[in-house]
């Protein structure tokens, strides 16, 4: 077994087979996972929000859908992976908790998966597969040996995707 | 006059601080009236937090907790987090009702509106005393109930922040009493709030 190597939020890591990147408590954020496969390759970035063009605090790419899958492209390549062999799976965004009113955060976990997969597919990235929305955290595993993405939930039995 | 921003707010820690004391001593004693037992309340602290630190910073990011949750208005913006251990959220709603702590891993309807009462009882007590004491207007919304890993607890308020700038004020309260209830309360009001704080205040 390799090392298990560990993504904040609004952070990415890459990792070469045997060694795998997961992020814990994922709630309304996002993991994309993106994997070259003859490589073995395997990168993990954990975005919050869905757009860097609404918003002027955009320092940290690695915070929206967008500019951070931007980035975890840009580093794979750099790390060796190629552009044209990378999938995608992602998990996250849901929605923590139910308020009546609605505020700005209110269905954002939702508008992240919908901003992650329009990025992907504008880089014509094939998304393999998916565990989002709901109302519950995610914590998640991806192992770029196999392409397993693994996703654990509080009471829930453990799902490989 | 004061122009609060995140690179110079070490300088008015001390004042959110005694803001934190003010709210959560009042929630201490209203949890600690309800439950008829003493409980304790540690030194608030004043977080400045990279959005990669924040799971750690309660427990762990896969650390299973209760968390209720607010938006808060008015004067301050931005919202307000009760959170407990789900061990001892099941021991604080088995001492309420007077009943054995239940240890089985769901809560029942019963216990979980209490539990959210319990939550919203605390918070209210913490923004009142507040809003009393520094003469500002506090309105919340009506609370909400979840229980998960506290990392996705906390992308919530996290979220927020986020759209504002690239690192998270917190104000964190501990407390506890002398067997197995151990919390939080975290009040993370938004960036324009402060200067509007630190102006009330007169600073």
């Amino acid at each position: 077994m390799g090392a298990v190597i560990k993504v904040g939020m609004a952070d990415y890591k890459i990792c070469r087979s045997p060694d795998a990147v997961t992020t814990l408590g994922l709630g309304s954020c996002v993991g994309i996972a993106l994997w070259d496969r003859e490589k073995k390759i395997g990168g993990l970035v954990h975005i919050m929000l869905p757009s860097s063009m609404s918003l002027k605090q955009n320092s940290n790419p690695l915070k929206f859908a967008d500019t951070g899958i931007d980035e975890l492209v840009k580093q794979m390549v750099l790390a060796g992976a190629s552009k044209n062999n990378l999938v995608a799976k992602i998990a996250g965004g849901s929605q923590m908790f139910n308020f009546q009113q609605s505020s700005a955060t209110s269905g954002i976990g939702e508008r992240n998966v919908e901003s992650s997969k329009e990025k992907l597919n504008m880089l014509r990235i094939p998304i393999l597969a998916s565990d989002t929305g709901e109302n519950y955290g995610r914590t998640v595993t991806f192992y770029p040996e196999n392409g397993d993405f693994v996703i654990r939930a509080v009471g829930k039995p453990e799902k490989v995707i | 006059m004061s122009d609060f921003t995140l690179d110079n707010s070490h300088n008015y820690f001390d004042v959110l601080k005694e803001l934190g004391n003010i709210g959560a001593g009042n929630a201490t004693t209203a949890l600690s009236q309800m439950l008829g037992c003493k409980v304790d309340m540690k030194v608030p602290q004043v977080k400045l937090l990279e959005f990669k630190e924040i799971g750690e910073a309660m427990g762990g990011e896969e650390q299973l907790m209760a968390g209720v949750y607010v938006m808060v208005a008015g004067d301050i913006a931005g919202s307000m987090m009760f959170l407990l251990e789900k061990k001892a959220a099941h021991s604080l709603v088995a001492k309420l009702m007077m009943t054995e702590p239940n240890l089985e891993d769901d809560f029942s309807e019963m216990e979980w509106s209490a539990l959210k009462e319990i939550g919203n009882i605390i918070v209210s007590s913490y923004l009142n005393s507040l809003a009393t004491m520094t003469n500002m207007k506090i309105v919340s919304s009506v609370p909400d109930l979840t229980i998960d890993m506290a990392g996705a607890l906390l992308s919530v308020p996290a979220i927020h922040f986020g759209e504002m700038g690239d690192k998270m004020l917190l104000i964190e309260t501990r407390f506890l009493d002398e067997v197995d209830i151990e919390g939080y309360f975290i009040l993370i009001p938004d960036l324009e709030s402060y200067d509007r704080i630190l102006t009330t205040l007169g600073m």
